[in-house]
């Protein structure tokens, strides 16, 4: 009688089935080493890298509107803080993942401080400056081989594995590890109040602002946790490749513009999106890859023309279409209506 | 006597930023549209005179009277196709079919013209000088470059705030809808100002192109220094862009004279350092 005429749920059927999915990939992925030759390993170890860079950018532009070009600063960051807390401090270089993660996520509040004073489109240009910044002073890091770069001492290289086969298994295990971390964190921070804070300020920032959000700082919590992200997994990609550069080490077409077309094509804003994202990305460079530039142009196109006719990206169109929700973050309402009377 | 070269080359150096940052600054002021491609479009220019001087064997100096009008038009029909889809509350689109455009450009002329650095060659004028003081002379070319500047920026404020086409671009500017209303065509204007900002584009090509080497992934340096240009200068100020620029450009000269690794450096900084104490810029719009 006095039972409430709605339920308020969170899961949905095909989320159990997504969350089913999911581990059984996490496990397939996890026994990776077991299963798959060294080319695929290298191939799942720069598809997890992808989608964990694209998820944190995602979580910037998709729910705060923190639109940044310039995430390649803290890859780029991440990568020389493992060079050289391997070369100079001898901090072994898997411990040294989360150092680069602490140390940017330090570094980045002072530069929120900054790029924060830029609204919308100059923020991304301001970003992009700073990762310029971070670049030039790389090139000026003699000790680091200046502007040509340098390479990870070959005793430091063995302290990871003793043979190729160990070493590129330990990387791999940490790249799944942090890939999967990353998600979990994304996932979990948005369905927390910060989460809930950011969807309101995705939908209308003033709104948000007036029912007492402090979207100042959300979104700077935000910031931090995405360059944190973003330099754990630079740390991996410059451990995989055991050498780094200024400009390989702050590409903005490797490390950011590939990433923007992923969360665009995908659906920004949607959690689904960079996995949806991610997955084309690899088919299709795996069926383009011999176009060389106009492979880039061809994923350029596509993401423009996303963007002109299908805003919420692939994702959103499956989305409309069907109503799923493979990690839902939000609540639904459920009316009871065969309950009528009251 | 080479620190006061420097500065002075450093000034004239600021112009041509200030030629980069004219454009980006009239369209964002016009319809708070960020052009993410607008350092790409300026080497298209570049390339755009390039082919033009191979077939016709003019002076790049006077090809600018047949780029101009070129990039102007594709500026038009740039507007009217792709950017007017895209404006509306959300920032998002605009921002990224505009970052989406500067990578399409950026391999299609790595394509087409490969990735070999290419300069125009502007004949006599490029080493005629003007000597000042012993240890200091000005290059004609480099004061051609901001006499330019100059004059651009003074046809631009003129056109804004003393025609009627610069009436219709503030009033859009100001409320599109009400603009609306009052009968003006925004899809239209949008476009008019697109076409303007790429003949100023074209103009800062070719500059670009006489004055060094280029090649196609040199856009995103180019946007970069327009915009540090436009928010040292302080928004909304054509005239205080062309301080930014200069302020800019006598940054890089003296970072360039401390180490040549400090060049960019020192200009970044500098930006850096205005957002950090002065965020609105040096000389922000003072309007009644």
């Amino acid at each position: 009688m006095n039972a409430p005429a709605f339920t308020i749920v969170r899961a949905t059927p095909e989320s159990r089935i997504a969350l089913a999915f999911a581990l059984l990939g996490l496990a397939a992925l996890a026994s990776g080493p077991y299963w798959m030759d060294r080319n695929s390993m290298r191939l799942v170890g720069e598809f997890l890298i992808y989608l964990g860079l694209a998820s944190l950018w995602n979580l910037l532009a998709g729910y705060a509107g923190l639109v940044s070009v310039g995430q390649q600063a803290y890859v780029g960051f991440g990568g020389y803080v493992l060079f050289g807390c391997a070369m100079f401090l001898g901090i072994p270089p898997l411990l040294a993942v989360p150092v680069a993660g602490a140390a940017a996520a330090l570094l980045s509040i002072p530069v929120s401080y900054l790029v924060f004073r830029l609204k919308g489109a100059y923020f991304a240009i301001g970003t992009w400056v700073v990762a310029e910044v971070f670049m030039l002073l790389a090139s000026q890091w003699q000790a680091m081989g200046g502007g040509s770069g340098v390479s990870l001492p070959i005793a430091i290289v063995r302290s990871i594995g003793s043979t190729r086969d160990m070493r590129e298994q330990m990387i791999y295990w940490t790249t799944l590890g942090v890939t999967v971390a990353v998600l979990i964190a994304v996932y979990l921070l948005l369905r927390s109040r910060w989460g809930l804070a950011l969807q309101a300020i995705r939908d209308s920032e003033i709104a948000a602002e007036s029912s007492g959000v402090s979207v100042a700082s959300a979104k700077r919590l935000l910031y931090v946790v995405a360059c944190a992200g973003a330099a754990m997994i630079g740390s991996l990609i410059f451990m995989a490749k055991l050498r780094i550069s200024p400009s390989s080490a702050f590409s903005v077409n490797d490390w950011t513009a590939f990433v923007i077309f992923i969360t665009v094509i995908g659906g920004i804003g949607r959690i689904e999106g960079p996995v949806i994202g991610t997955i084309l990305f690899f088919l299709l460079r795996e069926t383009l890859s011999d176009l060389g530039a106009s492979y880039l142009i061809v994923l350029g196109s596509v993401a423009v023309a996303i963007m002109l006719f299908a805003p919420k990206g692939i994702w959103g169109l499956v989305q409309d279409k069907f109503g799923w929700q493979l990690f839902p973050v939000g609540r639904r309402l459920i009316l009871n209506t065969n309950k009528e009377g009251a | 006597m080479v620190w006061v070269n420097a500065i002075v080359q450093g000034i004239l150096v600021g112009g041509l930023y200030a030629l980069f940052a004219a454009g980006l600054s009239l369209i964002f002021g016009v319809m708070r549209l960020v052009n993410i491609a607008h350092g790409d479009l300026i080497v298209l220019a570049a390339y755009m005179a390039l082919t033009c001087v191979t077939l016709t064997d003019l002076n790049p100096l006077l090809a600018i009277f047949v780029v101009a009008p070129f990039s102007a038009l594709a500026g038009y029909a740039l507007q009217r196709l792709l950017f007017n889809r895209t404006l509306g509350a959300d920032i998002l689109p605009p921002l990224l079919v505009s970052f989406g455009l500067s990578v399409i450009i950026q391999n299609a002329l790595l394509q087409v013209y490969s990735a070999d650095s290419r300069k125009l060659n502007a004949g006599g004028i490029e080493i005629a000088s003007i000597p000042i003081v012993q240890g200091l002379s000005i290059g004609v070319l480099p004061l051609l470059m901001f006499v330019t500047a100059i004059v651009t920026i003074g046809a631009l404020q003129f056109m804004f705030y003393a025609t009627p086409l610069g009436r219709a671009l503030r009033a859009t500017s100001d409320d599109q809808d009400v603009a609306r209303l009052m009968g003006y065509d925004n899809k239209h204007l949008y476009a008019i100002a697109m076409a303007i900002s790429l003949a100023v584009v074209a103009i800062a090509g070719i500059f670009l192109a006489v004055r060094s080497n280029f090649d196609p992934a040199l856009g995103p340096q180019r946007l970069i220094f327009g915009f540090e240009a436009v928010i040292i200068g302080g928004l909304g100020n054509l005239w205080g862009t062309l301080a930014g620029g200069v302020i800019l450009g006598v940054a890089q000269g003296l970072g360039a004279m401390i180490d040549p690794g400090w060049q960019l450096l020192a200009g970044h900084l500098v930006f850096l350092a205005i957002l950090a104490f002065r965020p609105e810029g040096l000389f922000p719009r003072v309007e009644g």
